[in-house]
């Protein structure tokens, strides 16, 4: 286990506080959490790495087979059944559908897993809007382009906080204690990032569109893509502390990248992508306390009998107007084979290469491991300066700090629940996922602990329950180069009647991305079949 | 034995003394207002205390270093948790005084012990003359630091609780050195050096947490005698009484005084009762005190008065505290009135039924929580219950004191699909007052009300609309749950008069 000085000493302050006041009740040793550690099905997920034999039984025949049921797959299944194409199956190898977007409850409150929030899109995020204004999440559009969501859905105020030396202030970047210099260098980023918001390329696409898809290919803007951010800004002599951890912030919270790997296009997308023009205001916030796990169970609450859980694909073999999918049942213990004539394989691409015989040009794929924490309150923790926030962040820490579920609640009783964020970043993700996850219990409440202790001294005596969730591959990175590389482009293509959706194939791992290409998905396998439809995109 | 070092023990424990006395006279007067009196009658007592400890100290006749490190422990325990213990009994409400004085009395009486007892020590070793000037000497210069520090350091920086244990980490400290300068005169020096070492490491440990201690109590000044305090899950109620009635507070703000509450709840519920069409069907949100709900059984036609309020000790209170339970005239005793326990905002989602008046009686919008209760979603989702020939009235704070925040709460129920009628009344404990008229349809300045009110008659109840122009409009953003901008304004604008 790697904790900073700091964090030691932190953590050791409060453990001493603790041993003086509660000696009586706790005299022999640590004072031991309630909880559990989750993570997707990797022992089932490993039958697949190791390449389990192949006992099929009967094959059975259909239309169109879905691997995954993430956001892309959730998607593609929506735009099929919106074009009243009802005769497709999704296979998903965990038990509920959601992919890093999967939610969870227990009696204080609903959380989230992963995902937990869609910023407000504009008009032009046609398939966005349109599942929004039918889940009656959006009721309009206002002049600008923006989407006018209902108010119970935006985030509410305040948004988030930030701690630092033993007190929170609001907003995200610290303010207080900044010198002039350096709220000269933030005010000239903002106007920057406004200005860069606007920007059209030679072919009049959006310099930064979302999704990326429909962004411009002048080389302007690409090249952008093999430099990487800390470059980019150090080009332009950014160099107060403070704009630095707070670009990184949102480097480690989008892409789980350090400024020093990631692309430069892609850090400038986050803070671009989602202003229609340099004159609007940033994008408010979607959330509720499950998170994403809202618009996924909305997504799949209609798709139940078509949808096969427990379910681990072993392989996908294109055949002549056909696919051959063999996967493994995990309630029967059978391996089941179908011959469908369509497949869309909504896998991440780790998964995918695997997967998909000739599918192998996915290595330059990567992905940053991710620990999430879900810690459930009996009682509110202290806390000093300004109040709870939905999102609460720690200044200079490694974590991502924590967002509150019963923020969005009007009733919200004594009790609620946060989850907790922590990205590894680190340039080897392959050994920082081995490090993840071979962490027990223990060690992974004494860095929960060591993070939140500084801001909270007393969180363990509020603490019901701690449960933690390992994401081995949580998020696809944009690494410097990897977005115009070409590797996208190749892996999207699809291999006879094998279409692939995922939110990596946008190199950004974003709901807007997953939802794209997953309607994408569907479209073009409705389109191949010569059925009439809209399109969403 | 070195006279000189002794000489320091006397001094830090004058300081000390006289620096008990200043903690519990600044609380006395502090918590319970009225500071003349209570310090005064804290400092008396004190003083009489320091009188019954010399005299006690004669009976003290062996060991007398041991008994005199014994009492330093006592004193430094007893007057360094006296801050915490006094804030933590005014915090559950009863037995306040008798804690209070006898704090007092006990921290008195151990410090009277102290000096008498060193001076016999010291007698056989110094010159008469010499001693008791040199001893009452360093007591009034001790004396003198203290009382400067005290305001000027200690209060400011660390607060009643901390600097009531620093002096009790002093004295603990005392004791413990003592243990070395009157070693020759103990028998084990260890075990008293033991329990000087415990106290002092209670004393330090309790400055470390003496944090949520401090902001139980410090939150507010009371002009008045408090006669209820009580802290629940959602607020802290505290009522206070002078000669002109009782005032109720939440979290600190004036919530009515019983001597011109009237003028505030005629003009409440009134206006909206005569801006609607037959009104049978009333909802009150907030308002757990009953009085608004009183001005409504007035009139004789209600069917069912509903009354949301998340704080069933608010209810509780205004049901069984009888002045209280007098003023409100048994509101909420009456059979017509439904009491619901639960937050207003959900409540108002939820409901599906339709009220004829609603009365928005919330206190001002202070924090997060409270300011979303004046949000466009609230309005929007009472417009929806409210009957096409209803009216609606919020409390909007003052149009004086805090008039972006008053004018923003006009623009939100607008933007909520209302039509607005702003106005005001004067009510001398809160000064100028604002509320907000408001129905889904056009409606005429409300000029008849039913007889026998003692604020209002029809002519003064439609004056209540004329505002003049320092009260006027100016411009406000709609107040948004995703933005929250009016508990922005109203801090900026209360924090300009306080």
């Amino acid at each position: 286990m790697e904790l900073s000085r700091r964090q030691a000493l932190a953590a050791a302050g409060a453990y001493g506080l603790s041993l003086t006041f509660g000696a009586a009740a706790c005299s022999t040793g640590r004072k031991r959490t309630p909880g559990s550690i989750a993570g997707p099905a990797t022992a089932r997920g490993h039958l697949l790495k190791e390449g389990a034999p192949l006992a099929p039984g009967a094959a059975e025949a259909a239309e169109i087979v879905i691997i995954g049921g993430g956001v892309a797959g959730l998607s593609a299944a929506w735009k099929l059944s919106n074009c009243n194409f009802n005769d497709f199956m999704l296979l998903d190898l965990e038990d509920a559908a959601g992919g890093t977007a999967i939610s969870g409850t227990n009696e204080t409150c609903s959380y989230p897993w992963g995902a937990h929030y869609v910023p407000v899109p504009t008009r032009d995020q046609r398939a966005l809007c349109e599942l929004l204004l039918e889940m009656r999440v959006v009721r309009g559009f206002d002049s600008s382009g923006r989407a006018v969501a209902a108010e119970e859905h935006i985030c509410r105020a305040p948004e988030e906080r930030l701690f630092y030396r033993g007190e929170w202030s609001e907003g995200l970047y610290l303010k207080p204690g900044a010198s002039a210099d350096d709220i000269k260098q933030f005010d000239r980023f903002e106007s920057e990032m406004r200005a860069l918001a606007g920007k059209r390329g030679r072919d009049g696409k959006r310099a930064f569109a979302i999704p990326m898809f429909h962004s411009s290919s002048d080389p302007e803007f690409r090249d952008l893509d093999r430099i990487s951010m800390a470059d980019w800004l150090a080009a332009r002599n950014y160099n107060s502390p403070r704009l630095l951890w707070y670009v990184e912030y949102a480097c480690r919270d989008d892409f789980g990248s350090y400024l020093r790997d990631v692309s430069a296009w892609a850090a400038l997308h986050y803070y671009c992508s989602r202003l229609p023009d340099e004159s609007s205001a940033p994008a408010a916030f979607l959330t509720w306390p499950e998170g994403n796990g809202r618009i996924v169970h909305y997504l799949s609450k209609n798709i139940k009998n078509r949808s096969r859980f427990g379910a681990l694909a072993l392989s996908v073999e294109p055949r002549p107007d056909a696919v051959r999918v063999v996967y493994h049942d995990f309630t029967s213990q059978t391996q089941r084979e179908i011959i469908a004539k369509h497949v869309i394989c909504a896998t991440p691409q780790f998964i995918t290469k695997r997967l998909v015989a000739g599918a192998t040009d996915r290595n330059s794929f990567h992905y940053a491991p991710w620990l999430v924490a879900n810690i459930t309150l009996h009682s509110q923790p202290e806390s000093r300066g300004f109040a709870t926030a939905w999102d609460n962040v720690l200044y200079e820490s490694d974590s991502l700090g924590y967002v509150v579920a019963k923020h969005q609640l009007d009733r919200r009783g004594p009790g609620d629940v946060w989850t907790w964020y922590r990205p590894f970043c680190d340039a080897d993700a392959a050994a920082a996922r081995t490090k993840l996850i071979n962490y027990n219990f223990d060690e992974l409440t004494d860095i929960l602990s060591a993070d939140l202790v500084r801001a909270h001294p007393d969180l363990a005596d509020r603490l019901a329950n701690v449960d933690f969730y390992k994401w081995g591959h949580g998020m696809v990175r944009p690494e410097r180069g990897f977005l115009f590389g070409g590797a996208r482009e190749r892996a999207a293509a699809p291999i006879g009647n094998i279409h692939f959706a995922a939110a990596d194939l946008g190199g950004l791992p974003l709901f807007e991305e997953a939802q794209w290409a997953g309607v994408r998905a569907a479209e073009e396998i409705l389109a191949a079949r010569g059925v009439s439809f809209t399109s969403s995109l | 034995m070195k006279p000189r070092l002794v000489y320091v023990t006397v001094f830090v424990i004058a300081a000390c003394g006289l620096g008990y006395e200043l903690v519990a006279g600044s609380l006395a007067s502090y918590l319970l207002g009225d500071s003349i009196t209570q310090f005064s009658t804290a400092i008396g007592l004190y003083l009489f205390a320091l009188g019954i400890g010399s005299f006690l100290s004669r009976f003290i006749e062996r060991r007398l270093a041991e008994r005199f490190i014994d009492i330093e422990l006592a004193v430094a325990f007893a007057g360094g948790t006296s801050a915490a213990v006094l804030f933590i009994a005014f915090g559950n409400g009863a037995w306040f005084r008798p804690i209070l004085y006898f704090e007092i009395v006990c921290v008195g009486t151990l410090v009277g012990l102290e000096i008498p007892l060193l001076m016999r020590m010291l007698k056989d070793e110094i010159e008469f003359k010499d001693l008791v000037s040199q001893v009452l000497t360093l007591d009034y210069v001790g004396a003198l630091v203290v009382s400067l520090i005290f305001p000027l350091l200690f209060v400011p920086k660390l607060g009643l609780i901390r600097s009531a244990l620093i002096l009790g980490v002093a004295n603990a400290a005392v004791a413990l050195w003592s243990t070395w300068v009157f070693r020759s005169r103990l028998a084990a020096p260890a075990w008293p050096r033991a329990r000087a070492a415990a106290v002092l490491i209670v004393l330090i440990a309790g400055m470390f947490t003496s944090e949520q201690l401090t902001r139980l109590g410090e939150s507010q000044i009371y002009a008045d005698e408090i006669v209820f305090a009580k802290n629940t899950p959602y607020q802290r109620i505290v009522i206070t009484q002078n000669t002109a009635g009782f005032q109720l507070f939440l979290n600190g703000a004036l919530q009515f005084s019983s001597a011109d509450e009237y003028r505030y709840h005629e003009a409440l519920v009134h206006p909206a009762m005569a801006a609607a069409k037959n009104p049978r069907r009333i909802l009150v949100l907030g308002g757990g005190d009953g009085l608004a709900v009183r001005e409504i059984l007035k009139y004789n036609d209600i069917e069912r008065v509903t009354l949301v309020d998340i704080d069933p000790a608010m209810t509780d209170l205004a049901r069984e505290f009888e002045p209280l339970r007098k003023l409100n005239n048994s509101s909420l005793l009456d059979p017509r009135v439904e009491l619901v326990h639960d937050d207003a905002m959900q409540w108002v989602a939820e409901a599906n039924r339709i009220f004829d008046v609603i009365v928005a009686d919330f206190p001002d919008p202070s924090s997060f929580s409270i300011g979303k209760l004046y949000t466009t979603r609230l309005y929007e989702k009472a417009r929806a219950i409210l009957a096409p020939d209803g009216a609606m009235v919020v409390q909007a704070t003052s149009p004086l004191f805090a008039r972006r925040s008053y004018w923003c709460i006009i623009k939100t129920i607008e933007a909520a699909g209302f039509n607005v009628r702003p106005y005001h009344a004067f009510v001398p404990s809160f000064g100028e007052w604002g509320y907000a008229l408001a129905a889904p349809r056009e409606f005429p300045v409300p000029n008849s009300t039913i007889p026998g009110l003692r604020h209002l008659d029809g002519p003064s109840m439609s004056a209540l609309f004329q505002l003049p122009p320092d009260l006027g409009p100016i411009d406000a953003e709609p107040n948004r749950l995703n933005n929250q901008i009016l508990v922005h304004y109203y801090e900026q604008e209360w924090h300009r008069w306080n």
